[in-house]
């Protein structure tokens, strides 16, 4: 009696319909909520990585003096514009998986293991009150251990030293690799320098700095337990601070101030 | 309905028919999410209301749905409850939606829904389907909170974030114990309260299906005997 | 090119075993691995549905789910990404309904030994998982440093 074909084809139509409704209803009403949990939640990241992140205040307030500008990998160039971007949600690393809008890396240059790389970055800069150049936040990534960190480095005006790095995603283990979460370790790379004389010096060294060494304003104390990943962390800067990353575009800001 | 009854369908899936330790049900999502107790909670308080409002709505139309797409509609019914939960996650609570992923999208496979939509709600009234829901999803999240708390207690030395036992890592006395960082730790941890719950229930114990042989080799001390 | 599926398939096979590392699918994992001819066909019932449903999914998230997926029909601005989880289910229960139709018909040995576990494979959390895992994570595939060739970089 319920197995009718029409009785069949009304139920389906009719549980169907309603859920339907249900769920399209959720998601429109609910769109604007997500999207901009989404920007907020970019927009936390690059806030702690520059070091002015404060839980009280509204994100908007805070990430005003944080001015995007898109990066044409080419030549080097800050651009306002790039085609027909958006810069506001501009997402260089899903457009890096764009055949159209990303470049495969030479093996002999990848040592980062990015595999491609997006034809327009984006970078972020940080002014003061009086919009002075304070800061500039660059997005890096790199192989680890067990998959491809995602963060955030923070470089002082001068362009040479670093200010903070954050990795907001990362597949490493707890209690090991993982440890690049850890406040502690954080905190060291503040003060350190990327180049000397012209040659990129910064790297994750094994074990603890020496502070006498004259190298140690280059090197940062190793993950115990995780020599892979403190690698990855080496490669990957040594990979976007390269003429293959950033060091092109940090030239001419130079020229620029 | 007796209150009595009522009652009854509400407490027994907590120790006696719990759907993890008695039926080994909805393990996948007990060990991948529960090495912290605030997204342990969070998908508590998902699974339960889907198991409740999928056992309400399937049991208000359980009259009507022919034999031939009974699973389809159930699962219907199921999904659209699981994508409405999922965006009201990602619009209210972001960063545990992303610590969750696609483990909230697995509340549609979890054996524990579907098993109580057909085994209680194509059989029963609504309002006692629901109750039933609820004692099931009440029951998983008992375990489920459990293991949370050992995990993320014993493993990180937190709870909810507040730090309870000083690490050694961050100058504390507390050497972490990495192991229950790692999912197969929650493995562990349901067989030793299943073990646990068994030896205090012992009507719970299953008959072994493979029982170990005698030894081939053993002596046979009759014959020797009468040797001797 | 070649290299880069032969990554894939170790990686999703061995490293991020989605039995063994990722834990999903133990139901099925734990009732079944009593006996191993009944083993043996789940797991061919599984890779079959798999194969079926995973580049199906794809499809249909690339072609009428993604933000402006469906430009080809006139309507860039739709993003129906929300309907996915019923989509995914739908079609793993429909390939699973074929696949039995298909097993009945044409290899009734194999349909007899998997019995009732050939329905019970809709709400395998593996299945789901996989096509979930392809979608909404971004999946970098590599064999990892240490296993087939030193690192470039510094010491």
């Amino acid at each position: 009696m319920n197995d009718s074909v029409l009785k069949t084809l009304t139920v389906s139509f009719v549980v169907c319909l309603f859920c339907s409704l249900i769920v399209s209803f959720a998601a429109v009403s609910l769109r604007d909520a997500q999207n901009l949990n989404k920007l907020n939640d970019q927009r936390i990241k690059i806030l702690k990585t520059a070091a002015i992140y404060n839980p009280e205040e509204s994100i908007e307030s805070q990430f005003v003096r944080l001015t995007p500008k898109f990066v044409d990998f080419s030549n080097g160039l800050l651009l306002d514009e790039f085609e027909d971007l958006d810069l506001t949600t501009y997402d260089p690393v899903y457009f890096s998986k764009q055949a159209d809008y990303s470049t495969p890396v030479p093996a002999d240059l990848d040592i980062a293991i990015v595999k491609n790389k997006e034809n327009i970055g984006k970078i972020y800069l940080l002014k003061d009150f009086n919009n002075n150049l304070e800061k500039i936040i660059l997005p890096i990534r790199g192989y680890g251990l067990w998959g491809t960190l995602y963060g955030y480095i923070a470089i002082d005006k001068d362009l040479n030293t670093i200010r903070g790095l954050e990795f907001y995603e990362h597949k490493e283990t707890p209690g090991l690799g993982a440890e690049v979460d850890n406040p502690k370790w954080k905190a060291l790379w503040d003060g350190k320098k990327i180049y000397k004389d012209g040659v990129i010096e910064i790297a994750v060294i094994k074990g603890k700095v020496d502070k006498s060494n004259k190298m140690a304003d280059y090197q940062v104390d190793g993950l115990s337990g995780a020599t892979l990943t403190s690698r990855g962390v080496t490669n990957m800067l040594a990979f976007w601070f390269s003429e293959s990353g950033y060091q092109e575009t940090l030239s001419k800001i130079n020229y620029d101030s | 309905m007796t209150v009595k009854q009522y009652k009854e369908v509400l407490t027994k899936p907590l120790l006696e028919e719990n759907p993890i330790t008695l039926q080994i049900l909805g393990i996948c999502s007990a060990l991948a999410v529960t090495s912290n107790l605030s997204v342990t909670l969070v998908m508590c308080v998902a699974l339960t209301s889907v198991v409740s409002f999928s056992n309400l709505f399937i049991s208000l139309i359980r009259n009507y749905i022919p034999s031939s797409v009974r699973i389809i509609v159930q699962m219907t019914i199921i999904a659209s409850l699981v994508i409405v939960v999922d965006e009201l996650l990602k619009a209210y609570d972001y960063e545990t939606s992303k610590k969750l992923s696609v483990f909230v999208g697995l509340i549609i496979t979890n054996c524990i829904v579907m098993g109580r939509a057909e085994a209680f709600a194509m059989k029963e009234k609504p309002f006692i389907s629901f109750i039933d829901g609820l004692g099931n999803g009440l029951g998983y999240s008992i375990i489920l909170i459990a293991v949370a708390i050992v995990r993320e207690l014993f493993g990180a030395g937190t709870l909810m974030g507040y730090e309870i036992l000083p690490l050694v890592s961050n100058g504390g006395w507390y050497p972490a114990n990495n192991l229950l960082l790692l999912p197969p730790s929650s493995f562990i941890l349901i067989g030793l309260m299943i073990w646990g719950i068994r030896a205090y229930k012992t009507d719970q114990v299953e008959i072994n299906e493979f029982k170990l042989s005698k030894h081939a080799t053993a002596p046979d001390l009759t014959k020797r005997e009468l040797n001797a | 090119m070649l290299e880069h599926y032969l990554s894939i398939f170790i990686t999703t096979v061995f490293i991020e075993n989605i039995a063994l590392s990722v834990f999903l699918g133990m139901c099925t994992f734990i009732a079944i691995s009593k006996k191993i001819d009944a083993a043996f066909g789940l797991g061919v019932a599984v890779i079959a549905v798999c194969l079926i449903t995973v580049p199906l999914n794809n499809f249909i998230f690339n072609t009428i789910l993604k933000d402006g997926a469906l430009a080809w029909a006139g309507l860039p601005d739709v993003n129906l990404q929300f309907v996915g989880l019923i989509s995914y289910i739908g079609v793993i229960a429909a390939a699973v309904q074929i696949l039995e139709m298909f097993l009945d018909r044409f290899v009734p040995a194999l349909y007899n030994a998997l019995g009732v576990f050939l329905p019970l494979i809709t709400v395998n959390c593996a299945i789901l998982g996989a096509t979930l895992f392809i979608l909404t994570t971004l999946l970098n595939f590599r064999i990892p440093q240490h296993i087939t060739r030193t690192t470039h970089g510094r010491q």
